[in-house]
């Protein structure tokens, strides 16, 4: 049987990803996060006539003068200077139909290579719908390359591409009889390119008029800070109001779980170990899945719809004024779901030391792990009175959490970008996409990538700290359930004199230690200490658990040290991995653990001056 | 004239790119992400303060740009009204 190995290259937003996950059904080798493909997946399908086809999509590039980390793994993979991978036989070059004309000389680029090439003009029916009228026949004879016109999200508008496959796959199997050419000049190329575009650009109307009405607004200079501010803000108000039915859900089956295991297993350590240990561990994690799920959903959106670019420009000239890059905004807003997503895709930033600024500050960025803690500690210890319209107390808390993180993150990297990473500022340029209504298989895919990616911390590493957690909380056995008298109580009575001076009590000191494993099994151990604390006699729950033991500022200096606290191991371990240094990760540990003690600390003794 | 000198809503064509050393590295990327001789560009919006960033029409694409990127491509103002 025939096998092929092809590469979808070509410039951000030409709809590669739809196109990829269109042919392989979505089924991929490694993850991809949002706001960028940060990593080259791979997958395969079959054409008509039965030839395996291994199709691999590449990160966006305009070039072959690769700029940033993450254009030089496209350009790599393409060239196959990879190790371990052999280079694809063929290339597909796929550019959005609609920016035929400034996009063109990349395919002339990419022909430089001497790689057989298909031309793909993706979203075809978007450009028809704009009045873009193309000469498919004479661009095919001005290129000298097969081109098929595609519409990424139907299948139908992937056929051509597939015939072509089958039409060719003797000319794409046969890489060795071309040899690639000598690197020609951007500037002859682009005349080139613009030359054969007069020919084949039939009629273009000046621009999609509902970008351009949407843009009035999204881009006036007030009118889209606001727009920011209502999206972030709503965004927010959403991931607590909307997730209230299912979380309240999730709590009463692994309530009834739990007194259902209780009733079949007798009693006893191992009915302990199973649902206080194991159910009311994981279960106290998983109850947070509903508003990771929405902060996932409103994240993909704003990235598939177009928005994300525009965020980045609105953001330039504060992001700017610390000496950061607009496009500095979209990791960090990716790191809102989680760090480590957003440490990798600083790789699209170009320059050095403008992607370390940005690796050290998005741990700040508050991550979805934390979202457990604020949402225990808030529901606990504020109201959720309506302060203004449909806004209410708890959301608003919340947002002012968030807004600490931000702040913080400008703060420090404004003193990074004086000292440590001092250097001239960079360039922004960037394409700023046409509006586009998400794909809902792209959606779901992508959503689906996400929550099994919880569900699976969920199973491993919570499940794994829950149940050794519930062991040094039980053992050594004891007639009196003290916490002070167990192995977790002796361990954090050694470091709870350091913790003393900031507010903090045993059982916070305990779940701080487990939180570095995984930031939400910090809300797991504080529910497994109390419980058992609190024996039987404790059915409230929770939250009335931390209302009894926590005056106000204790609980607002857990906050404030969440708002800080140093990321968990895994995120450590990716910043070691992306700047290969250990220097810049013990200084992030170190920077992140001063901050979280100071702030802790001042709200500590603040709020208890205030009265509070 | 240069790009970063372009009023809003006028329309230009790219007459060429700066020759300044220092400059050029720049000048390739602006090349790549699709700035040419003869082009079509407007500028659409402009940032709060200082008036950057700022974000152009480059034919029927949108590209936005900081000022210092934009004073880098040389233009000829057009005599036609944006559409």
């Amino acid at each position: 049987m025939t096998s092929l190995k092809l590469a979808l290259v070509g410039a951000p937003n030409s709809g590669k990803t739809t196109l990829f996950n269109g042919l392989t059904g979505g089924l991929a080798k490694t993850a991809n996060y949002s706001g960028v493909t940060v990593e080259t997946r791979s997958g395969h399908f079959k054409t008509p006539i039965g030839v395996d086809v291994e199709v691999m999509d590449l990160p966006g590039i305009y070039g072959l003068e690769a700029h940033s980390v993450d254009e030089r793994v496209a350009v790599d993979a393409i060239a196959g200077n990879i190790e371990g991978k052999t280079p694809p036989d063929a290339l597909v070059v796929v550019v959005d139909a609609a920016h035929l004309r400034t996009h063109l000389h990349t395919v002339l680029q990419m022909k430089t290579l001497g790689k057989p090439i298909i031309l793909a003009l993706n979203m075809i029916d978007l450009a028809e719908r704009d009045g873009v009228k193309l000469d498919i026949d004479a661009l095919e004879k001005e290129v000298g390359v097969p081109v098929v016109t595609t519409r990424a999200t139907r299948s139908a508008g992937r056929q051509s591409l597939l015939k072509v496959i089958d039409d060719q796959i003797q000319n794409l199997k046969s890489q060795q009889s071309q040899i690639p050419q000598q690197k020609v000049d951007i500037k002859q190329l682009q005349s080139e390119a613009r030359a054969i575009a007069n020919k084949v650009v039939l009629f273009e109307p000046v621009m999609n008029k509902v970008t351009r009405n949407i843009d009035k607004v999204v881009l006036h200079p007030v009118g889209g800070i606001v727009t920011l501010f209502v999206i972030l803000f709503f965004m927010f108000q959403a991931v607590f109001s909307w997730a209230t039915p299912f979380m309240d859900l999730i709590e009463v089956s692994a309530e009834a779980l739990g007194n259902g295991v209780a009733a079949v297993i007798p009693d006893g350590l191992f009915q302990d170990l199973i649902v206080e240990g194991v159910i009311a561990g994981v279960g106290s994690v998983v109850v947070f899945l509903p508003q990771i799920i929405i902060l996932f959903c409103f994240i993909l959106l704003l990235d598939a719809s177009g928005y994300m670019a525009r965020a980045a420009f609105v953001m330039d000239e504060a992001m700017m004024r610390v000496g950061l890059n607009g496009r500095a905004f979209i990791p960090l807003l990716s790191s809102f779901a989680c760090a480590i997503p957003g440490v990798m895709a600083a790789r699209t930033i170009e320059n050095e030391k403008d992607r370390l600024t940005t690796i050290m500050v998005a741990p700040l960025m508050t991550c979805s792990a934390r979202i457990p803690v604020y949402v225990l500690i808030i529901g606990a210890f504020f109201s959720n009175d309506q302060v203004w319209g449909p806004i209410r107390l708890q959301g608003l808390v919340m947002f002012g959490l968030y807004l600490a993180g931000i702040v913080s993150a400008i703060l420090v990297a404004f003193v990074l970008k004086k000292t440590a990473t001092k250097g001239p500022s960079q360039p922004l340029i960037m394409e700023l996409p046409t509006y586009k209504v998400p794909q809902p298989r792209d959606f779901f895919l992508g959503l689906w990538s996400r929550v099994w990616a919880f569900l699976k911390r969920a199973g491993t590493i919570i499940f794994a700290t829950s149940v050794i957690l519930w062991a040094l909380v039980t053992f050594p056995l004891r007639d009196e359930p003290e916490l002070r008298t167990s192995i977790a109580g002796k361990i954090g009575s050694v470091i709870e004199p350091i913790f003393a001076p900031i507010g903090f009590n045993l059982e916070m000191v305990i779940s701080l230690i487990p939180g570095m494993a995984a930031r939400e099994v910090a809300v797991s151990v504080l529910g497994t200490v109390y419980a058992i604390e609190g024996g039987e006699e404790n059915t409230e729950g929770l939250s009335a658990a931390l209302q009894n033991a926590w005056s106000l500022p204790t609980a607002l200096a857990f906050l404030a040290w969440f708002v800080y606290a140093p990321q968990c191991f895994a995120t450590l371990a990716t910043v070691r991995r992306e700047t290969n240094s250990w220097k810049w990760t013990l200084m992030m540990t170190a920077y992140l653990f001063g901050l979280a003690y100071a702030v802790s600390g001042i709200t500590y003794w603040v709020a208890k001056g205030a009265g509070l | 004239m240069t790009l970063n000198e372009l009023k809003k809503g006028a329309v230009a064509r790219v007459a060429g790119f700066s020759e300044n050393e220092s400059g050029q590295s720049t000048v390739s990327k602006l090349r790549e992400i699709g700035f040419a001789e003869g082009d079509e560009v407007e500028l659409l919006y402009t940032g709060l303060f200082g008036g950057t960033p700022l974000s152009f029409r480059l034919n029927r694409t949108m590209i936005a740009l900081r000022k210092g990127e934009a004073s880098l491509i040389k233009i000829i103002p057009e005599n036609k009204a944006a559409a």
